[in-house]
């Protein structure tokens, strides 16, 4: 049986009708994985007009990850053009000519820093063997520079423009064939380029999902039961028809069955849709709407009910083993110490700023969408599954979104705009209010964790238990809470072993940015530090000897970002590159010169996930009120050789950090099936005057570039509460913090 | 009866009720897609224009609470988009998602108008109403900042 949440992950989204979602897989796999990769070429990617104005198409949504800049710039950079000369214009979906369009698991720029280069250099080749053809020399003694192609021996030089239709009309080259680059001949790749829609931004054109205007546009709002899946069995329709400006009163069915492990997209939820003139008008009616739901047994789960069943399943023999090496109960029992914790954290939602929403028209038996989806190929086969329409009778555009942070990987609020727009005569606009967004997120999972561990005479780790319960059924955990076998400090302790039970949960739940590792950062890194206290050593360097302690090979076959499978290469924790940061954030920080006073700390900590290093200090001080100010984060990452946009990447390493402090101060908790939060008052986000310095910090490292969305955020975590630790004494083991007692300043 | 608006200096007549929120009578009515929708309840700023100079939360502001009180939009902060506060946040490329920035600058246009030079604290005072969930707030200080020298470089010019 795969416990591995990103197996759950493929197979359900495989299941949901949709391609693999191989969120998690590493390049080389994912190309040999189900369903070969389209033949990319570079006329599918790059436009050039006979005025020499050039375009490039982004494939990958944009929900503010530098989507729409990173993957052209690869391309620009090898076809040699000047970035300035360049227009970005987003594809619409189409997977069969670009390839993978899906903005997830960090895994752009893996997956891109390879093809998108050689989409580039092909096409730069095209344009050599235009030229070469036209002036009647060869190829290989002409060269590019800045659009033009130039020929030294007789002085020839032209400009791309010149070339274009000719040049598209040459058979494209082998992507495999064609010569890329010498990093040090970079003059675009490692230089920051502003956001290409910027401009459009600080001055307010319409960019986002929520902007989009199509000419008799209706606008909808959807009604749900307070209850997961909960069922309208009558209501107050036909009053609701009278009120002014609604022009549709619709009743969803929905396709979700409550039971005890709820699928990744389970299928639509239940309830009423009001189609209206204007979105305020949908609202305005829905105020009056009255309905009697039938809730249904998710109305039994209660954020109580759910702890209380966790501290009686870590109290029982673990349900299953994921990982297990050397005899660990053995060694615990021979240790000279040992320490014994309990971690928990809660559900929290992705409030992304922009709310769920989609715009659809259907038309004359077609469908035409505005999707913000990061998985949009999977939106496009639920629709057509959905409507009962074909795939190939959906054009899907895809819109910049206020934000995904995992949620967009999920295309609840799509199906549903293409639902209501298939009832109608016109096209609509369906938008969820904050509270909708709150109330029907897919939620990270929470979690708890009993840990053992044990430390020799000479305060060095001999053993470490790991007891995860989570949620889900017999056969799978709920998606974002399944654990990797080999998730950090697998591997190291000379003793291990990592278990995991569930209970059920009848919940939408799904990728918060660094799914998984968001929270497993947090428990294991906190643990390490209270195992470092306790053999009274610096919590760095019992870090360092731990990591350079292999004991165990990576013991999974399957492929797991978190670090492990294959037995070499990117996709496992290389140790040297897990120390490289920690001994780089340390040196930055003066970790080693720090001051010890009461009231004020630092705490270290750092991991891996999504193929990237990441380690962090955070300085803290703690008020009387244990009001907890952050003042200096120093973060230092290993993302390999290159950083392609420094600007972007810089400012999405402090986005990493920001989000981190933001999660532990929020919780989602449920009352008779019933979510408590609402809002941003009580789902709360962190501000301007909450904002600490934040200083980034690179080790280039011989590897491939990888994404930086993800592995950002989990250090925060720990850095911060262990510097609690450091300024006060208190260990905080059960988040958000004012469930142990503290909070922000 | 219609609603006489001064929408950035533009007259505007709106025909619905008094208590729609501006929010939704510039997005939806008047076709000015720059100010955004984020909570509904004043709580995350994304929404924020000026109205007779200040800045007020156009999600919680009734259409007919506006009077004869000029309105100002992100699309009408400057004619050609080169306020210094634009400049700079185009200079610094503040925005991740860019969701929250139209609410952010109009917030710091505020601010800056009457606090020509800012110093953290007068930032934290302002700016702690505007939620940016993609955590930009570092970028957006130092834009502020580079926005108020620059526009004192133009006043002593």
């Amino acid at each position: 049986m795969r416990m591995n949440r990103r197996s759950f992950l493929q197979l359900t989204a495989l299941a949901g009708g949709g391609f693999a979602l191989d969120l998690y897989r590493s390049p080389l796999s994912a190309a040999q994985g189900a369903g070969a990769p389209p033949d990319l070429t570079p006329q599918a990617f790059i436009h050039i007009a006979s005025d020499g104005a050039i375009t490039i198409m982004a494939r990958a949504s944009e929900s503010g990850q530098g989507m729409r800049n990173m993957l052209p710039m690869l391309i620009a950079e090898e076809l040699d053009v000047d970035w300035k000369d360049v227009r970005v214009e987003q594809a619409d979906l189409n997977e069969k000519i670009y390839g993978r369009q899906f903005s997830g698991g960090s895994h752009n720029t893996p997956q891109g820093w390879e093809p998108m280069r050689r989409v580039g250099a092909a096409g730069r080749q095209l344009l050599i063997t235009a030229a070469s053809q036209t002036w009647s020399v060869p190829g290989d003694e002409c060269t590019t520079q800045s659009g033009r192609v130039l020929h030294a021996a007789s002085g020839r030089s032209t400009g791309y423009g010149e070339l274009a239709a000719k040049a598209a009309a040459l058979p494209a080259p082998a992507l495999g064939s064609v010569k890329l680059k010498d990093p040090k001949d970079y003059r675009i790749i490692g230089h920051s380029q502003p956001g290409v829609d910027t401009p459009s931004i600080v001055t307010g054109k319409p960019l986002f999902g929520i902007d989009v205007e199509v000419p008799g546009m209706q606008y909808a709002a959807i009604e749900k039961a307070p209850v997961f899946a909960g069922k309208v069995k009558s209501a107050n329709v036909e009053m609701i028809k009278t009120l002014p400006g609604v022009r549709h009163v619709l009743v969803i069915d929905g396709g979700i069955t409550p039971a005890g492990y709820t699928p990744w997209e389970p299928g639509m939820e239940p309830g009423i849709a009001i189609v209206a003139d204007t979105w305020w008008q949908a609202q305005q009616a829905r105020k009056q709407l009255k309905v009697d739901w039938d809730l249904g047994p998710a109305i039994a789960q209660n954020t109580e009910g759910f702890r209380k069943r966790a501290e009686e399943l870590l109290q029982a023999p673990p349900a299953n083993t994921l990982r297990k090496y050397g005899d660990v109960d053995a060694a615990l029992k021979a240790s000279a110490k040992v320490v014994e914790a309990t971690y928990q954290y809660p559900f929290i939602a992705h409030v992304t700023l922009e709310p769920q929403g989609a715009t659809a028209h259907w038309k004359d038996g077609k469908l035409e969408m505005w999707s913000t989806s990061t998985l949009p190929g999977n939106g496009l086969s639920l629709v057509a599954k959905t409507l009962g329409i074909e795939e190939s009778d959906i054009t899907t555009h895809m819109v910049r979104s206020g934000g995904s942070f995992g949620r967009r990987l999920q295309n609840d609020y799509l199906v549903e705009a293409a639902w209501i727009a298939k009832r109608i005569d016109a096209p609509i606009k369906l938008l969820w209010s904050r509270e909708d967004d709150i109330a029907h997120d897919p939620f990270r999972p929470g979690g708890m964790v009993g840990l053992k561990g044990g430390l020799d005479a000479q305060g060095k780790l001999t053993a470490w238990r790991h007891h995860f319960v989570t949620y889900g059924d017999e056969k799978n955990a709920t998606s974002g809470g399944g654990i990797g076998q080999d998730t950090y400090p697998a591997g190291f302790p000379p003793a291990y072993a990592l278990y995991i039970s569930k209970q059920p949960l009848m919940l939408r739940t799904g990728a918060l940015r660094a799914p998984g590792d968001n929270a497993y950062c947090w428990v294991a890194q906190s643990f390490l530090d209270e195992l470092a206290v306790a053999a009274g050593r610096d919590p760095l360097d019992f870090q360092l000897e731990l990591l350079g302690n292999k004991q165990s090979p990576w013991s999974s076959s399957d492929h797991d970002a978190v670090g492990d499978h294959e037995p070499s290469g990117q996709e496992v924790l290389i140790p040297e590159r897990f120390k490289g940061v920690l001994e780089l954030v340390a040196e930055k920080s003066g970790w080693a010169k720090r001051n010890k006073e009461t009231g004020r700390g630092m705490g270290i900590a750092a991991w891996f996930c999504h193929l990237g290093y990441f380690a962090e200090v955070a300085d803290v001080s703690v008020d009387a009120q244990n009001k907890v100010t952050v003042h200096h984060v120093w973060a230092a990452g290993d993302v390999g050789s290159q950083i392609i946009n420094p600007a972007a990447a810089e400012s999405m390493a402090q986005g990493g950090v920001m989000e981190g402090l933001s999660h532990m101060a929020q919780e989602i908790t449920l009352a008779d099936g019933k979510i408590q939060q609402s809002n941003f008052h009580n789902h709360p986000l962190m501000r301007m005057r909450q904002t600490p310095k934040i200083e980034v910090f690179w080790r280039k490292t011989e590897y491939a570039p990888t994404g930086l969305g993800e592995p950002t955020l989990p250090p925060i975590l720990p850095a911060v509460t262990n510097a609690i630790f450091a300024a006060t004494g208190k260990r905080i083991r059960t988040l958000p913090l004012k469930q142990s007692g503290f909070g922000w300043a | 009866m219609p609603i006489k608006l001064n929408v950035n200096s533009m007259a505007a007549s709106v025909d619905v009720p008094l208590e729609m929120p501006l929010l939704w009578v510039l997005r939806d009515i008047l076709n000015l897609k720059g100010s955004k929708y984020g909570c509904g309840i004043g709580l995350c700023g994304a929404c924020t224009v000026l109205v007779g100079g200040r800045a007020v939360r156009s999600c919680m502001t009734k259409v007919g609470d506006i009077g004869g009180q000029p309105v100002t939009t992100i699309e009408g902060l400057s004619p050609d988009g080169l306020h210094p506060i634009q400049v700079a946040w185009e200079a610094l490329d503040v925005p991740q998602c860019g969701y929250c920035q139209a609410g952010q600058i109009m917030t710091a246009s505020a601010l800056l108008a009457h606090t020509p030079h800012p110093t953290d604290a007068d930032i934290d005072a302002a700016m702690s109403g505007n939620l940016c969930r993609c955590g930009t707030y570092t970028r957006i200080r130092q834009a502020i900042h580079e926005a108020a020298e620059a526009g004192a470089a133009t006043r002593h010019a």
